[in-house]
Formats: C-alpha cells, structure tokens, sequence
C-alpha cells in the first residue's frame, strides 16, 4: 500500500511554475529516488510535502490522510520528518542538544529524549562528537546530524535533501550505509541526490523531475536507459 | 558557578536588612532586585526563545497601570495588583503576541517597540480610566520603612529566577532556544513555533507585570511617561542583559546590579546626570562592540582584559 | 465637507514630507537588511543644523538644505564605517546586535542635543510661516473657502523634487543601479563586482542625507526640540510596513496614505489620538497586508 501520494501537485510563484502536475507515491518500506537537473523543482516538492509551501493545486496524502495545508511541525507529528540541503544545525547547541531538541517530540521528559538522542547518535555514529557545538562540526557530520534530528522525531518516513552532496568518499560510503540501515529499521524514505553512485546502489524506485514537470518513473536500470533522461541531463545535441 | 551558589546568595540577601542598612542603601538594593525580575524575563523571551522584545514597558506599565486602576477605580489594596496583572500581562501577551509574533527578527522588535508607544498614548488619553498625564497615586503606602517592600521583591526576584531557570532546562528551554537557532528547522522538527514563541512571550510578560504592579506599590506613583517609557524603560531592560550576559542564568542578574549603580553614580556628580543617556548610550555602543555576550557570556575575554589567569565558567 | 477637504489638503502635504522620511529607512532597510533606530534623530539633527543656521546667519531653511544634505551624508557614513561595520563582524547571539547598536547612537545623539540647546521647544520665525492662500481671493463666488498654507506647499513641492531626484539617481546612475542591485540579492551583486561594501556605507549616507533634508522642509512648519527623533522613527517605520519593506514607491503610497489618515484622526477624535491612528493603521497593515501596499499590486511571490 502506498505511504505517501503525491496527486497532481503544481506549485507556482508567481508566473513561474516551479513544480506542475507532479504524481507519483511511495510504498510503505522503500527507498524512492527522486532526481533531475538544478532547478528541476526538486527542493520546492519537498517543502510542499513537508508543509512549508501549500501548493498551488494538488494534494499530498500520508498515510490515507490529506497533509497538505498543514503546518510543517503537525506534518512531522505525523511521522514524516525531513533534512534540509543547506545544513540548518541549531548552531550554538551541542550536537546531543540538537537531537534532543528534536527528541522531545515523543519523549515526555528529559531522560527519555537524551535516551533516544543517544541511541541515534550512536546509530549515526556522532556519538562521539556529542558535546561538539555543531557550529564547529565540519559539513560531512553536519549532514549526518541533520538525518540524527530528523531520526530522532522518530518517523515512519524521512525525507532527505541531498544528505551526501559534498561529502567525500569514505563519508559518503558510511552515509550509503546508514541510509541502508534507516530502511532495514522499516523507515520508507524519499531522498533527492544527485551522485549516481548513491542512486544506483540503494534506490528501489526512481523518479525524474525536469522543470518541475516528471518525465519518468521507474526502476534504476528503466531509468538509466531511459531516453528522455538523457536528453534531460546532457541536453538535445548529445542525444542525437 | 556551583549548583548552590543561588540559595547562598539568596541566603545572604535575606539576612542583609539585619545589618542595619540605610534607606537609600535598602533603596538601591530594591532597585537592583526588581531590575533582576525584568532582566530576567526579559532574557527567558529573547535571549534563549531570540525574539527581540524592544517594548516590554508595554508589560510593566500593564502590571503597573492594574494595580493602580484597580487601587484607584475599584478601591481594592494596590497589592491585589500583583495577582491581577498576572490576568491582564497574559491577555496583553497574547493580542500583542498574535500581532508581532508573525514578524521575525530585527520586525519583530520594532513592532514590539511600537506597542509599547501605543500602550503608552492609550494611558495618556483614556483620561477617565488611566488620570492621563496626571497618573495615578496611592494616598498612603503599605510601609514608611522599606524593609518589607525589600522582602517582597526579593521573593519575586527568587522565584523568577528558579521558575526561569526550571523553564530553560526543561523541554520548553530546548524548544526556545531551537527557535532562536533556526526557526524553520525547529518547524520542521516538530516544533509548533508560532506556540511556544506565544508561551515564551507570555511568561515574559507576566513576570514584567509583576515587577510592574510591585512598582506601582513600592513608588506609590505612577504615570504613563514613566512606566511606558522607550528608554528608561524598554531600552534598560535590554541594556540590563546584553551588559550582564543574553541567555545566561545570571547575566540579568550581574547586569541589574551594574546598571543601578551606574546609574546612582552617574547622578551622584553634578553637571553629568544631564548627559546620564549619552553615558548609557555610549556604554551600550562600547559593550555591543567589544562584549556582545556580556560580562557572564564573555567572561574569558571580560578576565583576560582584567589580567585575571585563571578564568572560569 | 468644507472640513474634510481642508484635512484632506493637509494629509496629502504631511503625506509628501512623510515619503521623505520614509525613502532614507527603506533603501537603508533594502540594503542593509537592519532597521535604523536612530533614524528620527538624523533627523533632528538636520533640523537643528537648519535651526543654527538661521538664527545665527539668517540662512532660509530651504536653503540650508545645501549644508544639511552634504552634512549629514558625511554624519550616516561616519556611523555606518566606524560603529555599524565592526557590528556586523561581531559574533553574538542575538542578530539584533545591530538595531540595538542604532538606539544607542539615538540616544547619544539626542541627549547631546539637550545639552547643546535644552530641552526647549524652538522654532525658526521665518517671515512666511502663516501665509497661506485662500480659495475666495481666486474664485469669489467659491461654494466652500479652502486655504493653503504657503510653508506646507512649498516644502511638499521640493519633497517632491527630492524624491524625483532620487528616482532619477536610483535608475540611471551607476551608483543607483548599484545599490539597487545590492538591495535585491545581496550575494548576486557582490559577484557581479559591485562593491557592495562601499554600497553600504553610500546608502546609509544617502538615507541620513534624506532624512535630514526632510528636517529642513519640516523646520518652517513644525517646532523642534530634542526627543522629537523617537516619533519620527516610527513614523518611517510604519510607513516603511505599510507600504512594503525596502520599496520606493511603497514608501512614497506608505507616506501619503499615514499623512492623510493622521491628519483624519486629528480632526476628527482630537490631536491626542493622531499617534493611535498612526498605530492602528500600523497593527492592521501588519495583520492584513503583511507584504505591505506594493505587495497588493503585484501578485508574484518570490521563491526562497
């Protein structure tokens, strides 16, 4: 059964449409890869889904239930929790005083939040940087701070918004893995990135976004093979 | 700072009255104590929540101005004040909250700024209610000797900074401060901010009142230039913390101390009381560039200014 | 309606004067992204400066605005290299280190003023201050007698040359293209090569050296004394919220809309109240139209 359903979701700003008439759902358990080129509308159908944006037409529903036009913080609630592409730590906190900000969610007082913020920190593996003012935290653990506190609201299905874009190659192996992990735990995810080697290795599902309009769907291998992607990301001249 | 430096200290306040101190001492330490309370709330709202009030003379006149109109208009004991503007600031807190809380940042503190002038041209001109110009006065007050008014602030000033503290180590502290850090990922994390910037506020404003109504008892006089003022008000209030230290336990604290006897100094020489704002202001302009987290926040550099080697948290 | 024509008369006058205080908050809030709270005290300044002038050289106060403009652009560039910069580089954690940084600059600015001249109410008695033109000397069979007051025109008409002036600097010179560009995308410019830095300074310049040619046009008609900077503050302030943060022409609508809606309140509920109209109208731009008048007209909303 699908977990989320995105149904003909346009978003406009004025003149410009940045996403339109986008449809696609996820089942409950997988890994959906969503990609296309810079300005593709890829971030914006994010922030209609996690509620910052209400879209222009169109609705998203969570679990059988329409989310869309609600407040970021009740859609969280609900168990769908999200990072951002550009890093928002509460930089003069504590790494552990990040995650239990985000803890509290479900904890009724401090001790159960800390636990949980421990447990994810070490399941991330930050544990060790806990009392690091995340300021000072160089970008790789910044991006996994960002999948600690979305984690730690404890979700049915996390969003994340290029969570490996700029790391290096052991990072982005260790992030390949945890987000492996987060799927093992039965947490579905929507991810945006846009290193194939990631997309190809964990995706069970892909969907391509080209200004703000899908042009596919399908499995890795569909997609690679896929003429109208080509052409999205190299352009006309090299396709013909 | 040790876990019970707090009850030492407040041991230590209980037991000065005994020393037999002057009334103009009992005066300044009085002045001290209810500047605490409002540093100190002023602190809870915008040190760790990050909204910037520059109008909480808007709340101490409403504490001020509901012991008074209940003293003048309903001829109940001045005191009742304290209660009852526990009613009014959260009311207050609330309308205002509602209209300034959807600005941000440096919005937020001007719209705040305004409130405050609009509290303050309404007392002027609701003449019936308020006395206008005239103010209000109390025909006697509850004690010649300030030994009693003395105990009743500290009391205040205690509790606030307990409750406050409390407040900031719970999960309501750690929401406030993600606020402050990020507001859009405190939302996506689950925060309702639009809330907790609203309770934030409202603890604010009550215990603003408080300190309000208890001035109204303690002068026995008020009208709206003094309680609704922009800068013996409003702007004290943020000097008060920035020069002690924003989002730290006792930086309203240091902070209140510094600038009541500062400005007992100030007054003390003649010819300077005149240029007591340009002193104030050239003192603030100095701290924002130097001491932008105030002696407790800056403490290291404060000490290694001072040649002091061995500083500490 | 003899009544409400005349206020309304006088709305569109304080309006105009109002722009111009309006114009220096709002490029300086585009540009700099802070709010200068010690705008109404440039102000102040500027009148005083006007006031010297003609009480001690029988200087016109329209003419004083050659010294007063040159004068305070030096004064707001002053400010903004030597207190504001260093602020702006300054790790704290509260980001409204800044705006508090300009309230102290006001309060040093207008206790100086005390010292200098009291606390005084003054005015300049310029020979022309109560002529005013009447409707009837026109027109003799005129249904209803309207006047105009001579000082209010004259100061609405340069307020409008100043603005027009400013129009034309803001789109056709380099320097206005620049700051222009510096106020829409801050990190886009500084990458086009705009040296945005000096934008900053130029700008705050600019705003003080309107705000202060304002005070040059309020001083025939308005006394001064020094705390009157505060009021005018808020005045840009809320001009600048309701017309729309950082426009132009939001500013110059904010202006005339306040001037004429004050001017209603005073004649209508009394003098005492013309700051609570002003205030009303404020809480209502806030909650109703958040994006301020210019927000009204045209429907596109930027994305992040």
């Amino acid at each position: 059964m699908s977990l989320l359903e995105v149904k003909n979701i346009s978003m406009h700003f004025g003149g410009l449409a940045a996403v339109s008439n986008a449809s696609f759902d996820i089942k409950k358990g997988e890994i959906l890869a969503l990609i296309g080129p810079n300005g593709a509308g890829k971030t914006t159908l994010f922030n209609v889904i996690n509620g910052f944006y209400n879209p222009t037409k169109g609705e998203v529903l969570y679990k059988g239930k329409r989310i869309s036009g609600l407040k970021p913080h009740k859609i969280c609630e609900r168990g769908l929790a999200r990072t951002f592409q550009i890093v928002k730590p509460l930089q003069r906190m504590s790494v552990l005083d990040n995650v239990i900000a985000s803890a509290f969610l479900r904890a009724n007082n401090k001790n159960d939040a800390t636990a949980i913020a421990e447990e994810t920190l070490r399941f991330t593996g930050l544990y060790e940087d806990r009392d690091v003012i995340s300021k000072g935290l160089p970008l790789g653990k910044r991006k996994r701070l960002e999948i600690a506190r979305a984690l730690a609201t404890q979700p049915d299905m996390l969003l994340l918004d290029e969570s490996c874009a700029g790391l290096n190659p052991s990072e982005l192996n260790q992030s390949i893995d945890i987000i492996k992990k987060i799927r093992d735990r039965g947490i579905t995810i929507l991810i945006i990135e846009h290193h194939m080697k990631v997309i190809m290795s964990i995706s069970d599902r892909i969907v391509v976004l080209s200004y703000g309009e899908k042009i596919a769907e399908g499995t890795p291998a569909e997609i690679s093979n896929n003429q109208l992607v080509i052409e999205a990301y190299l352009g006309e001249a090299h396709s013909a | 700072m040790n876990k019970y430096s707090p009850f030492l200290l407040l041991g230590l306040l209980a037991l000065l009255p005994f020393v037999g101190l002057s009334s103009y001492m009992m005066h300044i330490l009085i002045l001290f104590l209810m500047w605490s309370v409002i540093g100190i709330a002023w602190n809870l709202l915008s040190g760790y929540c990050g909204q910037v009030s520059f109008g909480h003379a808007a709340f101490f006149g409403i504490g001020a101005y509901t012991a008074g109109i209940f003293y003048a208009k309903v001829g109940i004991s001045a005191w009742w004040g304290m209660p009852l503007s526990i009613i009014a600031s959260t009311i207050a807190a609330l309308v205002i909250g509602y209209i300034c809380l959807r600005l941000r940042g440096p919005f937020f503190a001007l719209a705040t700024l305004a409130m405050g002038m609009i509290l303050k041209v309404i007392a002027e001109n609701l003449t019936d209610f308020t006395g206008g110009d005239i103010g209000i006065m109390l025909q006697q007050r509850t004690w010649v000797d300030k030994t009693g008014y003395y105990y009743i602030i500290l009391a205040i000033a205690a509790i606030s900074f307990f409750v406050v503290k409390k407040i900031v180590e719970s999960k309501l502290g750690y929401y406030f401060v993600a606020i402050r850090e990020d507001q859009d990922a405190a939302e996506s994390l689950g925060i309702n901010t639009t809330l907790y910037k609203t309770i934030a506020l409202c603890i604010s404003a009550v215990i603003t009142g408080i300190a309000g109504a208890f001035y109204m008892n303690y002068m026995g006089y008020i009208d709206p230039k003094v309680v609704f003022a922009l800068h013996d008000i409003s702007i004290i209030t943020i000097m008060v913390v920035m020069v002690g230290g924003v989002a730290t336990y006792w930086g309203p604290v240091v902070g209140s101390l510094i600038m009541v006897m500062l400005a007992e100094l100030i007054r003390s020489i003649p010819k300077l009381g005149e240029a007591h704002h340009t002193f104030f202001g050239v003192l603030l302009i100095l701290i924002i560039i130097f001491m932008p987290n105030g002696i407790v926040g800056d403490f290291r550099k404060f000490a290694k200014f001072f040649g002091v080697r061995r500083a500490q948290r | 309606m003899e009544v409400l024509l005349q206020t309304l008369i006088a709305g569109l006058l304080l309006g105009g004067l109002y722009a111009l205080i309006g114009l220096g908050m709002t490029l300086i809030m585009g540009v700099m992204k802070i709010i200068n709270l010690a705008h109404g005290e440039l102000m102040m300044v500027g009148m005083y400066v006007a006031y010297v002038l003609f009480s001690a050289f029988h200087i016109d106060p329209y003419l004083s605005i050659i010294v007063v403009a040159p004068l305070l652009f030096l004064l707001g560039i002053v400010f903004q290299k030597y207190l504001i910069n260093p602020v702006l580089r300054v790790e704290a954690i509260l980001p409204e280190n800044q705006v508090i940084l300009t309230v102290g600059i006001g309060m040093v600015l207008a206790n100086v003023a005390t010292i200098i001249f009291s606390s005084n109410y003054q005015s300049t008695p310029v020979s022309y201050a109560t002529t005013a033109w009447y409707l009837t000397d026109f027109w003799k069979g005129a249904p209803l007698e309207l006047s105009l007051s001579l000082p209010w025109s004259v100061s609405f008409v340069f307020a409008i040359f100043i603005t027009t002036g400013l129009w034309f600097f803001l789109s056709k010179t380099d320097t206005g293209k620049s700051i222009r560009a510096t106020a829409q995308d801050y990190d886009a410019a500084l990458l086009m090569g705009v040296n945005v830095k000096k934008m900053r300074v130029v700008t705050f310049g600019l705003g003080s050296a309107l705000v202060g040619s304002a005070g040059c046009l309020f001083i025939p008609i308005y006394y001064l004394y020094p705390d009157l900077g505060g009021q005018f503050t808020l005045i840009a302030f809320v001009i600048t919220i309701l017309g729309g943060l950082g426009s132009t022409i939001g500013a110059i609508i904010g202006g005339i809309i306040l001037g004429v809606f004050e001017s209603l309140t005073a004649t209508y509920l009394g003098m005492g109240w013309a700051p609570v109209g002003r205030f009303a109208i404020f809480i209502l731009a806030l909650i109703f139209i958040p994006g301020g008048i210019v927000s009204l007209f045209k429907k596109r909303r930027l994305a992040r």
